[in-house]
């Protein structure tokens, strides 16, 4: 037969059947149960995080006006009726800075040092088992040591002095560095993961051009690697922003930013203050407990703040041009992201 | 050379009588069954020969391609049939439409009758379809079990076995020792049967997975190039087997390999670009093929 | 200077960082341990014991004044214990069987379009910052349980020895479970789906059908996975205080089992929650050094969790399941 005289499709008449998926019209009942229970167990997770996100979307927009952006927290008898969120926001956002400019440089030099280097082998094996430990443990804790560390009377400089000689220890800069901690593995997985999916052949042709390897790092693998750098600091910042515990222990429970000593920004650093966090804490009925309206308020604002980072991360990951984003890198991505305090 | 003008078509020599050398014993003791030996001349025909499918006009398509047209073929109980022909010509979706394989992938549409001793396959229920009509794939894919998990996994779940996993009971542990024995592999695993199957080589990985087709007790074998990943030994006991499995099961095998379809086959199917250009006795088609494009395909002029 | 010796330095410089790390890492567990010592040495080993109530204790060493009869270190830390094993453990569980359960959902049965939706929304709830979980637990799920489930009897039948509202085991285990869900789901998902393909339509072609196939193949590939999913999300619930501090209940109260339904509505207060509701008290000696100690006991937990998890997550690779 010729070739141009294949038929096209079945002449007309002709009975034709679309598949679709396999029925469970057959399975035994307990197979059955089972796939109405993957079912429920699905929709119902949808709708617990859809309840979740249109609940606070409606409390927080009912609740947040745009002049709170602006003002300080107010002391007042009715404190629903009065002052604004500037405070916590500023103090979230200072937190969030110093944190992340500690944690980064650090992070990223020990994901090179563990992805490149790694000498002596005990020390990197230990290394790995101590930045897993810090993932894994409760910000409490950190914060507890923080607490100890910065409460030393040489450290004194970092936050205030009571009359007694007793060091308070409580300050933007202790927060701040503990929250470095809370962020390093976060930056170190990311970093190094990136690192490790590098392939040889462009180390291979920086050595072979006569480059050192610590030339090869900073000027070959690190600026491959900017998205996953990025990336890794988002999720840093993303855990920075949401914890409570460490702001609580580590600057106090006051709603207004209190500098402390005369200069501009070393005093405010040293000051003590609040972030969204802990006014939402403050303001609920766990804290002072007199005006839930502001906490659903300040709520909703850290709320789009996660999303936005979120949405955030989701773009780098996407926009990580020539990097191969495996089921490992999701992996990673979430079993850190996931431990908020 | 002038080097414009194009290299001389290839002819592939068919001999009446190809001799395959003897494969050399294995390494690690199990000898090859003597029968791979044989010329294919001496080769005895089965006693009895039924119809056990019946493909009736079906058409096939992925979405809006219809890649099957209008193919009608029976497959038959004692006899081995090899369907040959280029890449993209639906051989492997006929194969796999025979135990409605097809249906796992979205937008798939059929037409035309496809049918198990009579009985249309698409009104029995698919799973006690497929498991009269089973298949072996052209990777290896023995599960991540032991070797026993692996053979015994259909068995657990046939109606009447008890359902529940009593793996050493004494009927689906010789129902295991069966299969092994029926897919050659058994001398060369029986020492542990436990041992994960992963473990085992690629041609042993492959006999595996046709043990484990086997211990379904199937009516039908479909193969879809079974032996292209292994090596010429491996190859060689494969169609060993399958060559003596025919008796038992109606044997389909799908192959782009030429000589092996020799090796193997009783009737042939040659599709092309999705039509049934030629069936008949593999004597017929490789020696006299009736069609143009049949020959032009044997000879290797495209392919 | 020659390119190697700027290495060596470069190399050096970064080991130094790395040491000091590990050095601060190290100091932290000590320090940690050597600040709560003091009341573990007053208190033995029974201070994991019961013994009294945890409330009146702590209360005693901010006052400064010593129970009648025992020391000012006097502590028994079982009922915080109790809280957070049966808050923890319940929590894990329930979590176990809806996450995978969903993780099945979204890989097997779940339209492509629903999946592409879910994949975001389950990042953003693993996000959330636990103290907007606390708040609407407080303020919404708290009211409504004290409302609708508990009934002015059943309050009244315990009502000598603790006051029972919407704030108790029930609420922080049920907040509990949706905060760990997202993390353990996302993760089971992600193991489910690098299952391959030729085994599911090797066991599809055997005519297993799909459920059996995710029951027999899938999930004992994905098992490695979910399990160490599972410790990652014991860590997060172990060191969850401030969800906790907020719903649980406030008062240090061994929630008794023997209590029937009541059992599920009493108070509990985890551990790492104590620290953070008694975090005030920090600047009081022999309070300090019980909330240390406390926070000793959470530390050790956590890191023996999180070193499980990381072995658990170096056997993933066994079958080429990349997670």
């Amino acid at each position: 037969m010729a070739t141009g005289q294949l038929a096209p499709s079945p002449p007309p008449g002709l009975s034709i059947a679309r598949t679709g998926r396999e029925g469970t019209g057959s399975w035994p009942l307990v197979d059955r149960i089972a796939f109405w229970l993957c079912w429920i167990t699905g929709i119902g997770l949808c709708v617990t995080a859809v309840a979740i996100v249109l609940f606070m979307m409606v409390k927080g927009i009912s609740y947040l006006h745009l002049d709170m952006l602006v003002r300080s927290p107010a002391p007042s008898a009715i404190q629903s009726q009065s002052g604004g969120i500037l405070d916590p926001i500023v103090g979230t956002l200072i937190v969030a800075a110093i944190g992340t400019a500690i944690a980064a440089p650090i992070g990223v030099a020990l994901a090179a040092w563990l992805s490149e280097y790694r000498r002596p082998a005990w020390l990197a094996h230990a290394v790995e088992s101590a930045i897993e430990i810090i993932a894994g443990a409760p910000s409490v804790v950190l914060a507890l040591f923080g607490l100890l560390i910065f409460s030393q009377g040489f450290l004194g400089f970092l936050s205030q002095t009571a009359a007694n000689g007793a060091v308070y220890g409580r300050s933007f800069i202790a927060a701040g560095v503990v929250m470095a901690v809370l962020a390093l593995p976060l930056i170190v997985g990311s970093v190094r993961e990136a690192l490790e999916q590098l392939p040889d052949r462009l180390r291979e042709a920086s050595y072979a051009l006569g480059r050192t390897r610590a030339t090869t790092i900073r000027r070959v693998l690190l600026p491959s690697i900017r998205p996953s750098i990025a990336t890794g600091t988002v999720l840093g910042m993303g855990r920075i922003i949401g914890d409570t515990a460490i702001i609580r222990i580590l600057l106090g429970v006051s709603l207004t930013n209190q500098g402390v000593g005369h200069l501009p920004i070393l005093g405010a650093l040293r000051g003590t203050g609040s972030t969204l966090t802990s006014y939402v804490y403050e303001n609920s009925p766990a804290g002072e407990g007199n005006a839930p309206q502001k906490a659903y308020a300040a709520a909703f604002l850290l709320l789009v703040l996660v999303l936005a980072l979120n949405g955030l991360v989701t773009w780098l990951t996407n926009a990580g041009a020539g990097e191969r984003r495996g089921p490992r890198t999701a992996f990673r991505l979430l079993r850190f992201s996931g431990a908020q305090e | 050379m002038d080097p414009m003008m194009p290299p001389p078509v290839r002819r592939i020599a068919l001999d009446r009588d190809p001799f395959i050398a003897p494969p050399k014993p294995i390494a690690n003791g199990a000898a090859p069954t003597a029968v791979a030996a044989r010329p294919r001349a001496v080769r005895a025909p089965a006693p009895i020969v039924r119809e056990r499918m019946a493909v009736e006009s079906v058409w096939l398509a992925y979405g809006e391609n219809w890649v099957v047209r209008d193919v009608s073929l029976p497959v038959r109980q004692g006899e081995v049939l090899a369907m040959i022909g280029a890449s993209g010509s639906g051989k492997t979706t006929l194969l796999r439409s025979l135990n409605r394989l097809t249906e796992v992938t979205a937008g798939a549409a059929r037409a035309g009758r496809i049918s198990l001793d009579g009985n249309d396959i698409h009104e029995l229920e698919v799973n006690t379809l497929r498991r009269r009509v089973t298949m072996v794939f052209q990777q290896p894919n023995p599960f991540p079990m032991s070797i026993f998990d692996n053979v015994a996994y259909a068995l657990a779940e046939r109606p009447g076995r008890g359902g529940r996993r009593r793996r050493r009971s004494a009927k689906i542990e010789s129902a295991v020792n069966d299969a092994l024995q029926r897919a050659g592999l058994y001398d060369e695993v029986a020492s542990d049967l436990d041992r994960s199957a992963l473990r085992l080589s690629g041609g042993q990985q492959q006999r595996l997975c046709i043990a484990r087709a086997l211990a379904a007790e199937p009516e039908v074998l479909l193969l879809d190039e079974p032996c292209s990943a292994l090596d010429p030994i491996s190859t060689a006991i494969i169609e060993d087997l399958i060559v003596q499995l025919r008796e038992s099961v109606a044997v389909v095998i799908v192959t782009h390999n030429l000589q092996q379809a020799f090796r193997v086959a009783d009737h042939v199917a040659f599709m092309h670009l999705g039509e049934l250009i030629e069936y008949g006795s593999s004597e017929q088609v490789f020696d006299r093929p009736k069609r143009d494009r049949t020959r032009e395909y044997i000879s290797g002029a495209f392919g | 200077m020659t390119a190697g010796r700027i290495d060596r330095r470069v190399e050096l410089t970064l080991g130094a960082l790395a040491v000091a790390v590990l050095a601060m890492i190290a100091a932290m567990t000590a320090t940690v341990i050597a600040k709560g010592w003091p009341s573990f040495s007053h208190n033995g080993l029974s201070w994991f014991g019961p013994g009294g109530d945890v409330d009146t204790q702590l209360r005693a060493m901010q006052e400064a004044k010593a129970l009648p009869g025992h020391s000012l270190y006097y502590f028994r830390a079982w009922p915080l214990i109790w809280g957070t094993l049966v808050t923890t453990l319940a929590a894990v569980l329930i979590a176990l069987v809806i996450s995978t359960l969903a993780a099945i959902f979204l890989t097997e049965f779940a339209p492509p379009a629903m999946r592409r939706t879910l994949d975001p929304v389950i990042r953003l709830l693993a996000g959330v910052p636990s103290v907007i979980y606390g708040l609407i637990g407080i303020l919404a799920i708290a009211p409504w349980i004290n409302q609708h489930l508990l009934s002015n009897s059943r309050k009244a039948s315990v009502s000598i020895v603790v006051q029972l509202n919407g704030a108790n085991l029930t609420t922080a285990t049920l907040i509990l479970i949706v905060m760990i869900l997202p993390i353990m789901v996302a993760i089971s998902a992600n193991a489910l789906a690098a299952v391959p393909p030729a085994w599911r339509e090797g066991s599809v072609a055997l005519g297993v059908n799909r459920w059996r196939t995710i029951w027999r193949v899938s999930l004992r590939t994905a098992r490695p996975a979910i399990i160490a999913a599972t410790i990652l999300a014991t860590a997060r619930a172990l060191g969850e205080a401030v969800m906790l501090g907020m719903v649980s209940g406030g008062r240090g109260f061994a929630a008794n089992p023997l209590d029937g339904i009541t059992f599920l509505f009493e108070p509990v207060r985890p551990l790492a929650a104590t620290i953070f509701q008694n975090s005030d008290g920090l600047t009081i000696p022999v309070l300090a050094h019980t909330i240390y100690a406390i926070g000793a006991v959470l530390l050790v937990s956590a890191a023996m969790l999180s070193l499980a998890g990381w072995a658990a997550k170096r056997q993933l690779g066994r079958y080429g399941i990349r997670a």
